[in-house]
């Protein structure tokens, strides 16, 4: 009876010291709580203009179809002037748009244009009007297997491959077989959703209204479209020109069937009859100044123009 | 004469004491400091314009259409899942096996050098481990398998189960060895054979320990991301075998998260799909919590 009660009592005792302990622990974490809370509302940085520092820095994000070039470029510019430094970054054009609308960089690499609700966006954020300069054209690729006996295909059965609700699934269809590709199931490689590419490919193949057939393997660069398709004997992609490798095969396009195809080459993308070629753009907020306006003017002079040419793509002065 | 601590001393053994609570309690500050983040982004789409029998049932996932956008997670989740599935089916077994291995049968140096090779699997970064599935497992997959792509369930499963197996490895050994020798010297004194022990006695005695191990690899599995996006082929689409290629939850985040503006829809929709997760493994590593809790009442009571 007696260590009943006291039993009883030492519980109770114990309660209490663990509420105490909780209310202590309770108050802690509300403490911490209201500390995040009162904290930030994300605002989103600057972008790095000229900083106090010798260096001048430029950010350049944006299409990883002109990530290559945009290297090459930063590179050789440090030689001509080694007081900018430029870092490039890719991400898909949709990234590089999105940064520029943030914030996040001085000059966008896009593949595609940017659309007018982007562009609007990009008015309000900075109450600029963002710029846009062509750099160069592009033709974008429809690589197959170097197995695949296939020449060329039309925009039509492109679309009927890549376009939702397309009805050729199967390389039988297109009445071909490859060698190494026993399920002859059309494997197609695409982009991910932010990729200029995708939407170049988007509008120019399938039409604005028209989606992505879901099941596609979406890759994250131009050149893993093509190690995909160089490894894989059923697939097919479209990438830029300038990421040809000798284990791909590059197909004729042509505007409709039976129409006359043509290969994605320089003289093509110039003559325009090359159906899938778009200008290579790059965007600035409002009239780009000071060192980013020797930049730009400096790609689009004779040297920034050859590393174009040297980078697969065609250049303006042609 | 009774010793009585200086003033000083007792401030200082006060601002410790409050030290550490903080910094003990600051873990569950980072885990809801996180997940208001992730709500407070999802919030707007959440509250307004998301339909939840779409999001969840709808293969179709169209964040960027120009005409027609959808905003169907039905095929990533399938994605995450049979890529976790299919992980667990290959890690749970060796994981096991070795446990017991190093756990029962192991003379002592051997077991500290195994002990320290597993743990090696663990260090390997996650993006290298991507790199392989991409570029070794790839190729083996195809030629061995005849498979059209090589980047599929199967390659992101066995990426996942390698990685897996150090974290079921070691506490699936931890829950072994919490078993007292009495089980096993009972055992083998009523005539049982080492095997018979172990599968029947010691398995069933660690089965708390061995869950939680398990759960806790499915929590690693789902939530990895590099290792998937390069692995599994990344296509939006519900698989039909172990050679389809997929996308999971984690994946579709990386990807994506870089090109939208903030605070547009596309951008809240990928913050719901990151509230999901968090869910879903927030709820895994409190069963596994609650599971190795059951542990101890079971020791304690016995």
């Amino acid at each position: 009876m007696f260590s009943g009660n006291f039993n009883n009592q030492l519980i109770k005792k114990m309660k209490l010291k663990h509420m105490k302990q909780l209310a202590r622990n309770s108050s802690s974490i509300l403490l911490g709580l209201a500390l995040i809370g009162c904290g930030s509302n994300n605002t989103s940085q600057t972008a790095n203009q000229n900083s106090s520092s010798s260096k001048t820095m430029i950010q350049n994000a944006g299409s990883d179809t002109m990530v290559n070039l945009a290297q090459a470029w930063a590179e050789n510019y440090a030689k001509v002037n080694s007081e900018v430094s430029i870092e490039v970054s890719g991400g898909g054009s949709g990234t590089g748009i999105a940064a520029l609308i943030n914030g996040t960089t001085d000059i966008a690499n896009c593949s595609r244009a940017m659309k007018a609700a982007e562009q609007q966006k990009a008015k309000d954020a900075s109450g600029k009007d963002p710029k846009e300069h062509i750099m160069g054209y592009d033709a974008l690729a429809v690589y197959v297997h170097k197995d695949c006996p296939l020449e060329e295909l039309s925009l039509e059965q492109l679309a009927e491959i890549y376009g939702e609700n397309g009805t050729i699934t199967k390389w039988s269809e297109l009445g071909i077989t490859i060698p190494g590709c026993t399920s002859d199931e059309i494997i197609r490689v695409s982009r991910q959703s932010s990729s200029g590419t995708f939407a170049y490919f988007r509008e120019a193949v399938l039409g604005e209204e028209r989606d992505y057939k879901l099941g596609s393997r979406d890759m994250h660069g131009s050149k893993e479209v093509v190690e995909l398709v160089q490894n894989t004997p059923c697939a097919i992609g479209y990438s830029g020109m300038g990421y040809a490798t000798p284990e791909v095969k590059m197909l004729k396009i042509s505007k409709t069937l039976g129409a006359e195809a043509y290969a994605p080459n320089v003289e093509n993308t110039i003559a325009k009859t090359y159906p899938i070629a778009r200008p290579l753009f790059v965007y600035s907020l409002g009239e780009p100044e000071g060192a980013l306006k020797n930049y730009v003017d400096w790609c689009l002079g004779p040297e920034g123009q050859r590393i174009v040419n040297d980078s697969g793509y065609v250049s303006l002065t042609n | 004469m009774q010793y009585q601590r200086g003033r000083w001393s007792r401030v200082i053994e006060f601002l410790i004491e409050w030290l550490i609570r903080i910094s003990g309690i600051s873990a569950i500050l980072f885990v809801f400091g996180i997940f208001f983040f992730v709500f407070k982004e999802g919030a707007g789409f959440l509250v307004t314009k998301w339909k939840p029998i779409e999001f969840f049932t709808s293969v179709e996932w169209y964040p960027t259409s120009l005409s027609n956008k959808r905003y169907g997670i039905l095929a990533i989740i399938a994605g995450s899942a049979s890529v976790t599935l299919l992980a667990m089916m290959i890690a749970i077994p060796f994981s096991l096996g070795a446990a017991v291995f190093i756990s029962e049968f192991c003379a002592p140096k051997l077991k500290e050098v195994l002990k320290v090779l597993i743990e090696f699997l663990a260090a390997i970064p996650s993006v290298v481990w991507g790199f392989i599935g991409l570029m070794i497992m790839n190729p083996l997959i195809i030629k061995i398998f005849n498979a059209p792509i090589g980047l599929n369930v199967l390659n992101g499963g066995i990426i996942l189960a390698l990685m897996s197996i150090p974290i079921i490895v070691s506490i699936s050994e931890d829950a072994l060895k919490a078993v007292p020798d009495s089980y096993r010297e009972a055992a083998i004194a009523l005539g049982v054979t080492k095997w018979q022990m172990i599968y029947r006695v010691l398995i069933p005695a660690a089965k708390n320990g061995l869950l939680a191990g398990g759960l806790l690899g499915v929590g690693r599995s789902i939530g990895e991301t590099m290792a998937v996006l390069l692995a599994t082929g990344h296509a939006v689409q519900i698989p039909n075998g172990p050679l389809d290629s997929v996308r999971t939850l984690t994946a579709t985040i990386a990807a994506e998260l870089g090109e939208t503006e903030q605070g547009a829809d596309h951008w809240q929709v990928l913050f719901i799909i990151g509230i999901f997760l968090f869910s879903i493994t927030f709820v895994i590593n409190l069963i596994a919590y609650l599971v190795v809790k059951g542990i101890r009442i079971q020791a304690g009571d016995s």
